[in-house]
């Protein structure tokens, strides 16, 4: 039977996959995915805690982190746009004028 | 029955994670990313939690995806020589999983996350009506100030979309 262990590991290897992603991409976009992508986790991991333990806490929850991820991703895609057209890339090695 | 939609949808998930991290192209990088989303999508039916089923297809899958998909074709970017990454990221990396691993393995082995099948608890995010009564009573401050952050992030969006001079006026 599966139970709520098997869920949380899904949910940790899923984090993990995006963890790698953004690390070890270069593109922001692709960066920004994997961002997603732990989120996402994370949602798994609330609603499995919320179904198992009879609250409804966690779905609340995943309902805010849905809402807040959509206002994430419109202002962050507006700043790579607007990166984009400063410096012509979207490459995160290219854009370092903060670094020194 | 479950169980078989479980395994079959969770190697889904993860199928399409791994295929977003390694796609060479953004676009099929955002086409595993919306199969991921979907397919995180039918965990959460299968969780009995609906309704964020239907809130992940139509905003993440749907409106979140639009707009990324949108801003990869606008920008156009070429594909670029892949460079090296450092040591110092490759160590961060692998100590954050190790972190992961051992967090992950502490609360999966802990006895009182073990669930008897007796004992599961009716589905509490099944239907409509609890979820509308926890939002707009227990968690109404949270759901106002959500609202304020989207004015903001629409606001924020606007400005950031403006062009600029160099004085940083707008024009």
């Amino acid at each position: 039977m599966i139970g709520l262990e098997h869920y949380i590991i899904v949910s940790s290897l899923l984090f993990s996959i995006g963890f790698f992603g953004v690390l070890l991409r270069k593109n922001t976009l692709v960066i920004y995915m994997c961002l997603e992508l732990m989120l996402n986790a994370a949602n798994l991991a609330l609603v499995a805690f919320s179904r198992y333990h009879g609250g409804m806490g966690g779905n609340v929850f995943v309902f805010f982190i849905i809402t807040v991820a959509a206002a994430e991703v419109a202002v962050g895609l507006a700043i790579i746009v607007a990166l984009f057209r400063k410096r012509q890339t979207v490459e995160v090695e290219e854009l370092n004028t903060l670094k020194n | 029955m479950t169980d078989v939609f479980f395994y079959i949808f969770s190697t889904a998930v993860l199928a399409a994670g791994i295929g977003v991290v390694l796609s060479r192209n953004t676009v099929n990088g955002a086409m595993f990313l919306i199969g991921t989303f979907l397919s995180m999508a039918a965990m959460f039916v299968l969780l009995e939690a609906y309704f964020l089923a239907v809130i992940q297809v139509l905003v993440y899958a749907g409106a979140v995806m639009v707009l990324f998909l949108f801003i990869i074709m606008l920008l156009d970017v070429r594909e670029s020589a892949a460079k090296k990454t450092s040591v110092y990221t490759w160590v961060a990396s692998f100590i954050g999983l190790a972190i992961l691993i051992v967090a992950t393995v502490s609360v999966v082995s802990a006895e009182s996350i073990k669930t008897k099948a007796a004992a599961l608890p009716e589905p509490s995010g099944a239907s409509l009506k609890p979820f509308g009564y926890e939002l707009f009573t227990t968690y109404l401050l949270p759901m106002q100030v959500t609202g304020f952050l989207l004015l903001i992030a629409m606001i924020g969006v606007i400005a950031l979309s403006k062009k600029l001079d160099t004085d940083g006026t707008a024009k």
